[in-house]
């Protein structure tokens, strides 16, 4: 599941020291470099398209695949030249990072402002046509679709596959990813579809295509469809009938249980996690064919994960979350919240223990993956403890790279299933390398 | 939006809603699905617009009622020796929020099952005026393609 993307300098933040030494270190994840970068850069771009809009006032983090990454930081004044103005079209940074990533509402919330700030870019002061440009059309889908979130969604399913102890198949690997990718979208445009009045109120996601009358209700639903149908009959045919089955009941999840829920219950946190665990559960039962132990352990820490990740994004939010009658537990159980992050990021710890007892990494895993853990553990603990803006942030953004990073460890420390085979250590001394081996 | 426009024109953001009004094209031919849709798309959003303007006004005034309460609670006053408004940090402000959203959620639980059915209801019927114009067209074309 490794993506290439074009770093575009588009003269944002600067990229963490860290992620050039890894960039060094390993110019074979050259591609996983710009994967991590291309995720942060996504987070920073929403940050600055958000405050360019601030001139007006990313979701969700990715942390659920099917949920949207939310902005944050409203603090950093940065100048963005005006866009020209297109009829329609915008640039795409929405917030959405993959399923992984809960979507996070960005809300860029002043705290300190009796009356948040509303300067809106010269598009949205316009009187528009409601015609749809074909030309357009592709930006609006992908919008639409939460095309970022989509991508990261596909790449946590990737990661699902590619630990799968059995001989990498590339037409399986890639039916299961265009299949779990097209599920995504689907889920995406419902959500949206579900949400306009809300979306229209929120910060973060009042630019939506839906919110700006760029496309209608009936070809949201039409456009999902298009992409669900054939995405679950991709899966279910073309991989095998228990990944489409997963991949039929997360949009289900996601769009008729999360999506109403959100309004209902802090509940929804929970499933929301769920529906981020599950892609890289279908992304091993695309491999294997089955739901085993390993499957439900890669589900495991991407549910965990979610909740550091989406309890401090939503920490910055409560102002939207209130007046949007969203019901979040950073609003209604603000204690609760912190505990339950804090709590899952111990969680995580514990998990990656238990990956080398289940066969599917060696012991080296949860030796390595420790200090980024503990890391993202403290940072979870700051923010129990001070339940302050600047803590909520840290862990939000620590999650960012965490996940990434715990899954490229995962990865290179995988149980190869030869060593498994030959105990007697054929490929001994080869601790961190995972070694994919067609068999004739 | 200009006079000889064929079709729907979106305005801006409202101020206190933030729902973008829509003016809707009234085709001289319309027909009576067409009316039901354009009808029940006008009423929704004149729901919407109301439950939204009406909600966050409430908010706003809510909110100042509470940061003015706190702050002659802490003594202070409205504005500070700068002339700035005062503003209370996010840690205060959460109570509110809080006690924001459980005042308003039955009103939320309301809406969102009026929100659903409407944006429903209008979805089917956009579906059935494409349809029928899909056919309509279709109908013509056979026509033409048999002159």
């Amino acid at each position: 599941g490794l993506f290439v993307w074009h770093l575009k300098n588009t003269g944002i933040r600067q990229i963490p020291c860290q992620f050039v030494h890894l960039c060094r270190v390993a110019n074979n994840r050259l591609i996983t470099f710009q994967y991590f970068n291309f995720l942060k850069r996504m987070y920073v771009t929403q940050y600055n398209k958000d405050l360019s809009q601030r001139a007006k006032p990313k979701s969700d983090s990715v942390a659920s695949p099917f949920r949207e990454l939310q902005q944050f930081d409203q603090e950093k004044k940065v100048i963005h030249k005006i866009r020209p103005i297109s009829p329609v079209h915008q640039p795409l940074p929405e917030t959405s990072s993959g399923n992984m990533l809960r979507e996070m509402k960005s809300a860029a919330e002043t705290e300190d402002s009796v009356t948040p700030v509303r300067a809106e870019s010269k598009d949205n002061r316009q009187w528009k046509e409601m015609k749809l440009q074909l030309g357009d059309l592709p930006g609006i889908l992908a919008r639409l679709s939460k095309i970022k979130l989509t991508a990261l969604v596909v790449s946590t399913a990737s990661a699902g596959f590619a630990m799968a102890p059995v001989p990498f198949d590339l037409t399986c690997f890639l039916l299961a990813s265009l299949g779990t990718g097209l599920a995504s979208c689907a889920a995406n445009s419902i959500n949206q579809f579900f949400e306009v009045p809300f979306d229209s109120n929120m910060n973060r996601t009042k630019n939506r295509p839906l919110v700006r009358g760029q496309i209608s209700p009936l070809l949201a639903v039409c456009f999902a469809a298009s992409c669900g149908v054939p995405g679950i009959a991709l899966l279910t045919l073309g991989v095998n009938p228990l990944t489409g089955a997963l991949g039929a009941f997360n949009i289900f999840l996601y769009t008729c249980c999360y999506t109403p829920m959100k309004r209902m219950s802090i509940a929804n946190t929970w499933v929301g996690a769920v529906v981020g665990a599950i892609p890289p559960v279908m992304g091993w039962t695309a491999a294997t064919g089955s739901l085993d132990a390993g499957a439900l352990l890669l589900g495991g820490i991407l549910y965990s994960w979610q909740f550091p990740h989406f309890n401090a994004l939503s920490w910055s939010l409560r102002e939207d979350y209130s007046r949007g009658g969203y019901c979040m537990m950073s609003v209604t159980h603000p204690g609760l919240c912190r505990r339950v992050a804090l709590r899952h990021c111990l969680a995580l710890i514990g998990l990656s223990t238990v990956a080398p007892v289940l066969d599917i990494t060696t012991w080296t895993f949860p030796v390595i993956s420790l200090p980024i853990n503990l890391y993202i553990s403290y940072l979870g603990f700051r923010f129990y403890r001070d339940a302050d803006r600047s803590s909520s942030r840290k862990l939000f953004f620590c999650s960012l790279w965490h996940l990434p990073m715990l899954l490229l460890v995962m990865f290179t420390c995988k149980k190869s299933f030869l060593e498994k085979e030959d105990k007697g250590d054929l490929l001994g001394g080869n601790h961190g390398r995972a070694m994919e081996i067609r068999l004739p | 939006p200009p006079a000889h426009s064929r079709s729907d024109w979106i305005g801006p953001p409202d101020k206190h809603s933030n729902l973008r009004p829509v003016i809707f094209y009234v085709p001289p031919e319309e027909s009576p699905l067409e009316r039901r849709l354009r009808e029940a798309r006008q009423e929704a959003q004149a729901c919407d617009q109301r439950f939204w303007a009406r909600h966050n006004r409430a908010f706003c005034q809510e909110k100042e009622e509470f940061i003015y309460s706190r702050l002659k609670a802490k003594g202070l006053e409205m504005r500070d020796e700068t002339g700035q408004k005062a503003t209370l940090n996010a840690e205060e402000m959460a109570d509110f929020y809080k006690d924001f959203l459980s005042k308003n959620f039955r009103k939320h639980m309301q809406y969102n099952r009026d929100w659903y059915k409407r944006n429903f209801t209008i979805t089917f019927l956009m579906g059935q005026v494409a349809l029928v114009r899909a056919l309509r067209w279709l109908r013509w074309k056979k026509k033409n393609v048999g002159n």
